[in-house]
């Protein structure tokens, strides 16, 4: 048995380096906000160029830029743009983030399709969820106890919202805390009194998005700037793109990457 | 010589879980103390808001500490009866044809991955429950301690039934020909003469239940707030670890924050597994057997 | 009698205890089945994800699961029964082996978080072994070498004393008595144990969130130095980071089937191995 297991070992070793690694592979890991898009596009491009090899790890965008920093992915993915001090200990380590806008993201403010509401004000939905509203008959229109649901205060898209809609402010500490965009899709569609916010990209049927300042989010809006909570969305290289990463790159801004994008229900830029 | 070489061997190898263990504390310790340098231990632990990427971060860790209790004192509400009365049904009244089915059963149940009991919280119980009890939502501090209780009475019942099988026969006799039934028996000679067995049971599937990770991440909803009922959304602390790890810049304050946190962690279920150890030790001294 | 309500009142307590916990067994499994066998096919376990995660297999998350826990075991069982060894056979009683054996204990009771950031720290970031199957099963390695440890403790201590003694008579020297009568002997005991923690090994999520795992992959991992998809995280994954709730949830389904599966037979085969053993030695 312990000869056995020995040979074992052995033969996993010498397997394990008997095949190299693909000359061209390409390492992709960040935020699970640009996740369906980096996916969906690696899935293409790979299907257009046998031989190359991408694989797509989700994690974070902080994942993803340290990664980076420290050399072990080509492409990070980020919902937000790179920290200064993120920015000190790329360069100190040798590296040169770039970044690469890759589509925009609609944050869009979303209720239970049986709300009575189709229309919030930016200061109406900094009262939710801030904590000065707790009840929908406070509003004016129906009634019931609100249940906010917020994302994660670690992810990139609470970051998004706590900048651009709560103005900094923190958000009301009984709000519950999804880990994903689509947890909180799945439970504001399974709870009556509930308001969320989500990516664009994760607004089905069975959600209502609002309209935020007379403004529908929408692909057009969110370009236009009309739409006040909208932000870019990033991936980032070292240096400028080189070879197959270049390739990748120029894919995913072509009007084939964009309508990847599109698909997975962000704004492209074209 | 060779003897001696080979004995030498095993002893270095048997030392790998000690170096472990060391290492994982010294892990621990390395990336979060820095932390300290920000906010005093003790605004950490009973800090009341935990948002550490807000400007000013706060790093106070007291709601995810009393979810992460919360949550556990709920399974073992759940698990405690349910752990320890299987154990009394397979030690007391099944039958040995009974217990040879029943036995695997229990430990098949222990064998279930915590995804899948996350899973199955998430999708099956917490819908089934926000509709049975109106709830605001379903996923919630009871819904996860349910899960988690479910998932430990396998712990608990087995070593609770290990312990009661090993308490002597004579004790049992001995109860019976003064006149009790079974079930006096039972009470007032079998749980005592097994009680710091079943209590060893009864730390370790605690300890098992507040160190469970994916089920609550799944399951407890994520609410970082002071619970105030068994159905508010709750966060606790092995929940906030594995979900904010990844947006934590490497480094930084958040990130040795998560550390401290695997750290108090880490100490809890050690202080429990410390208790644990001497209860069953003086478990198998008070009957006898080999310390 | 009252004393005789009181026992049936108890009896019948303790025998409910035991009804909801076997209640809750097939409750899990028949949901999971029930559910997940819809999307159980051919094509579903042999091919990879297609058209965002929403159709195809998960091929690679199968073949990732299986390549982590080979690793593991490959690390955790010579070492595992290495200490067994030790502290059945050469262990002098001291304060040493004491030490040895809390460490083990507390070492199991480690929250599998503290394993995901143990491996973050040491093995991705500190050796360089980035995120890939190696640190990952690493991390796990340690995770299971507690249970190795206690079931090749428990195969071994179940070894008649008599046989030792009758090969040390027979002028064997002690490793000899080890490697020619003691493991033979202990063999199937341990070989349980390793197959109980394969199925431990295989569910485990939290240990491989930061150092094994990956969203999508191609094709399979052709060196221990990559990262991999699995199982379990894949079920995490597309429960929380996909935009497609409704197709994605139906192969979360299937890929929870899949692996209860999995974990179920091989914890099955042990499990139904080791009740032979014991009702043969215990008659």
């Amino acid at each position: 048995m312990k000869q056995l297991n020995k040979l074992l070992m052995i033969a996993f070793i010498a397997a394990s380096f008997a095949f190299p690694c693909y000359a061209s592979k390409i390492i992709m890991e960040g935020s699970t906000t640009v996740l369906p898009i980096a996916q969906r596009a690696a899935e293409v491009y790979m299907d257009n160029n046998r031989g190359v090899d991408i694989s797509v790890r989700g994690g974070g965008s902080s994942v993803g830029i340290a990664s980076l920093i420290d050399g072990t992915c080509d492409i990070a993915d980020a919902s937000r743009a790179i920290k200064s001090s993120e920015l000190e200990k790329a360069i100190s380590n040798g590296q040169d983030p770039v970044a690469h806008v890759v589509a925009m993201d609609g944050i869009a403010v979303i209720v239970n399709p049986s709300n009575k509401f189709s229309a919030l004000s930016k200061k109406e939905v900094k009262a939710i969820f801030t904590g000065q509203i707790s009840d929908w008959s406070q509003l004016g229109k129906g009634s019931g106890k609100i249940v906010a649901i917020s994302r994660d205060s670690a992810s990139g898209t609470y970051e998004a919202f706590g900048e651009l809609v709560l103005e900094k402010q923190k958000p009301r500490a009984d709000a519950l805390l999804q880990a994903s965009n689509q947890a909180v899709a799945q439970t504001v569609a399974r709870t009556p009194g509930a308001i969320g916010y989500v990516g664009l990209g994760y607004v089905n049927s069975s959600v209502k998005a609002l309209e935020i300042d007379g403004v529908m989010p929408s692909r057009e809006t969110v370009l236009a700037g009309t739409y006040p909570v909208g932000r870019p969305l990033f991936m980032y290289t070292n240096g400028k793109p080189q070879g197959e990463i270049k390739d990748f790159m120029d894919f995913i801004k072509s009007a084939q990457g964009q309508e990847i994008a599109e698909g997975e229900g962000f704004v492209g830029l074209k | 010589m060779k003897e001696r070489i080979i004995k030498w061997f095993f002893t270095v190898l048997a030392f790998a879980s000690l170096v472990f263990l060391v290492g994982i504390i010294i892990v621990l310790f390395k990336e979060g103390m820095p932390i300290f340098k920000t906010v005093s231990v003790q605004e950490f632990l009973f800090g009341k808001s935990w948002y550490p990427t807000f400007v000013p971060a706060e790093f106070g860790i007291l709601p995810l500490l009393l979810a992460s209790l919360w949550v556990s004192m709920g399974a073992m509400l759940i698990c405690v009866p349910l752990g320890v009365g299987s154990a009394l049904y397979l030690n007391e009244i099944a039958s040995p044809r009974q217990k040879s089915l029943l036995k695997p059963l229990v430990e098949i149940l222990a064998s279930i991955p915590s995804i899948v009991y996350g899973f199955f919280g998430m999708v099956i119980l917490a819908p089934f429950l926000q509709d049975l009890l109106h709830l605001p939502i379903g996923l919630c501090a009871f819904t996860a301690s349910l899960v988690l209780g479910i998932m430990a009475t396998p712990t608990v019942c087995s070593i609770a039934e290990d312990a009661l099988s090993y308490v002597p026969r004579a004790f049992k006799e001995a109860s019976f020909a003064v006149g009790a039934n079974r079930w006096q028996t039972l009470v007032k000679v079998t749980i005592p003469a097994a009680g710091s067995g079943i209590s060893t049971a009864i730390i370790l599937g605690m300890s098992r239940a507040i160190g469970e990770t994916m089920t609550v991440l799944m399951v407890a909803g994520g609410a970082a707030a002071i619970p105030r009922s068994f159905f508010d959304p709750v966060r606790p602390m092995t929940a906030a670890i594995a979900s904010e790890m990844g947006e934590a810049p490497m480094g930084g304050e958040h990130y040795h924050a998560l550390f401290a946190i695997a750290l108090i962690l880490f100490l809890i279920t050690f202080v429990f597994n410390i208790i644990a150890e001497i209860a069953s030790r003086r478990y198998r001294i008070k009957l006898g057997l080999s310390g | 009698m009252k004393k005789d309500i009181t026992q049936k009142i108890g009896f019948g307590f303790v025998s409910l205890c035991m009804f909801i916990t076997i209640f809750f067994l097939f409750a899990i499994i028949y949901f999971i089945s029930t559910r997940g066998i819809k999307v159980i096919s051919w094509e579903f376990l042999t091919q990879a994800p297609r058209n965002a995660m929403t159709q195809g297999g998960v091929a690679p998350a199968i073949v990732g699961t299986f390549y982590l826990t080979l690793c593991a075991i490959l690390f955790a069982f010579p070492l595992g029964i290495a200490c067994a060894i030790y502290l059945c056979e050469y262990s002098p009683k001291n304060y040493v082996v004491n030490l040895i054996r809390v460490s083990i204990n507390n070492l199991a009771g480690v929250p599998s978080v503290v394993f995901g950031l143990f491996g973050l720290t040491v093995f991705v970031k500190f050796f360089g072994f980035g995120v890939s199957i190696l640190s990952g099963s690493l991390s796990l390695g340690i995770l299971i070498l507690p249970i190795i440890i206690s079931a090749a403790q428990e195969a071994l201590l179940a070894v008649p004393q008599s046989l030792r003694e009758a090969s040390v008579a027979l002028g064997a020297t002690k490793w000899q008595t080890i490697k020619k009568i003691v493991f033979p002997a202990a063999l199937p005991g341990i070989l349980t144990g390793v197959i109980l923690s394969i199925g431990r090994v295989a569910g485990e999520t939290a240990p491989i969130l930061f150092t094994a795992a990956a969203f999508y992959l191609r094709g399979y991992p052709k060196s221990i130095f990559q990262e991999v998809m699995a199982l379990p995280y894949h079920i995490y994954a597309l429960m929380t980071e996909g935009t497609h709730p409704k197709e994605q949830s139906a192969i979360a389904y299937g890929c929870c089937l899949i692996l209860l599966f999995l974990v179920l037979l091989v914890s099955g085969i042990a499990i139904f191995i080791r009740q032979r053993q014991r009702s043969y030695y215990h008659g």
